[in-house]
């Protein structure tokens, strides 16, 4: 406990120490408010604009939030067909790759194009974005099960289904949990990217990456800042609610999630 | 219905097995019959765990014929149970589920399951743990529970692939003991592989030597040693002359 209160205050003392620094740039460069604000500026606007900053907040969650569960949902079910022989892998991984390496912001213009302006355009570039990790994560914790466990099924005549459920899918839990780890970083990452193109049917209302568009075409730089903490928040939120349910399903049993003092 | 003495008997007949070009077992003949303990001892290579994979039918013979009783491997495996080298536990379910995951994949139901499982617990000395998940025991520990998971389901036939191999030589005589109890309580014929001379002939009624390249039976050595046997059967001179004995028969193999 009193180690807990340690680190906190360490913590603590590093952001006011880098306030500190941040408003020391300001007076000795005397930096115009609209290329940096001060840290003051910055939770002025906050507050004054919390409600909208909030919805933009609550509607990038909820985009990168949709794209990520249909990334598990369906990079799961893709991971079981992956599974299956290592010739349907040979033949369809080459496209996971590439799931992984287009460019988002590339493809960001053609899928507004596809799906017309707004949240599902952007839940749909959250979901691509994501399925990646998943699928790579999913398919590798499926097929690495020891030989012997699938020995021990043989010998009791395991049905496939009895395979997959008692054996496959709980052993390719912890690594489904690294992909979805990953995954939940970049969704956000995704859904802010696929704002900046495909944000908002109405003007002045949007989630974070077209709000941020927004403050900068108006030169509201302290929002500006104000929005990125609120993106950099979500992420981290979304990171730590992520590392919680991985910890309840997998404390009790794998090495990976064990409480850090542990360590 | 299976008739009980002929299900537990292995006969194998002309039985080869070529892997990758390679002869792993040649030509061989070998008969186990019920209550025996016989164990498969040789250098590496000379294909003693092929002949408990050949048993179990996880792979087929090349050439020649493998009966569990009257039955394929495939057919009588409702009579065997196999221990690995490496306990193979679960590590998402607690000892108590790991123990009755045969039974499970049987379809026994929970009531009988939950029955089944208490008694075996007990029977090797692990009530107190239940609950625990693997990653909190002992390799021994965990040893035991894949041994209570192996007996839970009552096969007429185990099959131990070098099970103690990994743990060390304290806790490998102690579970080498415990086997011989539970054998004398539970009644299955046993086919063990292993590389300890002094563990082959401490639990053996029987003793086969395999020579390899291609892998044979080298030699067929009876163990007279009556039962019960203790710990303190280790220190009889009958015990030294029959490692004595399997050391030589095993030096002759390797070189030949």
């Amino acid at each position: 406990m009193k180690q807990r209160l340690i680190t906190a205050l360490n913590a603590a003392a590093v952001f006011v120490a880098l306030l500190a620094i941040w408003q020391i740039i300001l007076r000795a460069f005397k930096v115009p408010p609209y290329m940096l604000p001060s840290p003051w500026a910055v939770a002025r606007a906050a507050t004054r604009r919390f409600p909208l900053l909030l919805n933009a907040s609550f509607l990038t969650a909820e985009e990168a939030g949709g794209g990520l569960v249909a990334s598990i949902l369906a990079g799961v079910l893709i991971a079981l067909i992956f599974a299956q022989s290592r010739w349907v892998r040979r033949m369809l991984y080459p496209y996971t790759i590439l799931l992984q390496t287009v460019p988002i912001v590339a493809i960001a213009p053609l899928i507004l194009m596809w799906v017309g302006a707004g949240t599902a355009a952007v839940t749909l570039i959250a979901f691509i974005i994501s399925l990646a990790p998943i699928i790579a994560n999913t398919t590798q914790g499926l097929i690495s099960v020891e030989e012997n466990l699938v020995h021990l099924f043989l010998m009791h005549n395991a049905s496939p289904t009895q395979l997959l459920f008692k054996l496959r899918l709980p052993h390719a839990m912890p690594s489904l949990f690294v992909g979805i780890r990953i995954a939940s970083g970049i969704s956000v990452i995704g859904a802010i990217t696929g704002e900046l193109y495909a944000g908002s049917s109405r003007v002045g209302e949007g989630g974070l990456g077209y709000s941020i568009l927004y403050a900068s075409s108006q030169l509201q730089t302290d929002y500006l800042f104000a929005l990125v903490l609120a993106a950099t928040a979500l992420g981290f939120s979304f990171f730590f609610l992520i590392m919680f349910v991985e910890w309840y399903f997998l404390h009790r049993w794998h090495e990976s999630a064990r409480t850090p003092e542990a360590e | 219905m299976i008739d009980a003495w002929s299900a537990s008997q292995v006969e194998f007949v002309g039985v080869t097995k070529s892997y990758k070009g390679r002869i792993v077992l040649d030509a061989t003949n070998l008969r186990v019959a019920k209550g025996e303990f016989v164990t498969m001892i040789g250098p590496s290579g000379c294909g003693k765990s092929t002949v408990l994979k050949l048993i179990s039918g996880l792979t087929t013979p090349s050439s020649g014929t493998v009966r569990v009783g009257n039955l394929s491997p495939k057919e009588a495996r409702p009579t065997i149970s196999y221990i690995f080298q490496d306990a193979t536990l679960l590590p998402w379910r607690p000892v108590r589920q790991n123990v009755g995951l045969g039974l499970e994949l049987d379809g026994v139901s929970r009531a009988r399951r939950m029955e089944k499982t208490s008694s075996l617990l007990q029977l090797v000395g692990l009530e107190q743990v239940a609950s625990a998940y693997p990653r909190e025991l002992s390799g021994g520990m965990k040893m035991r529970v894949s041994i209570a998971r192996a007996l839970a389901t009552t096969p007429q036939l185990l099959l131990m692939d070098e099970p103690f191999a990994a743990l060390d030589e304290m806790s490998r005589d102690r579970l080498n003991e415990e086997l011989l109890r539970l054998r004398d309580e539970q009644n299955w014929t046993a086919v063990f592989v292993t590389h300890s001379v002094a563990e082959a002939v401490f639990l053996s009624t029987r003793i086969v030597v395999l020579a390899p390249n291609p892998g044979r039976i080298h030699a067929d050595l009876s163990v007279e040693l009556p039962f019960p046997r203790t710990a303190v059967l280790r220190e009889t001179p009958e015990f030294e002359a029959l490692v004595g004995q399997v050391s030589h028969s095993l030096r002759e193999a390797i070189a030949r």
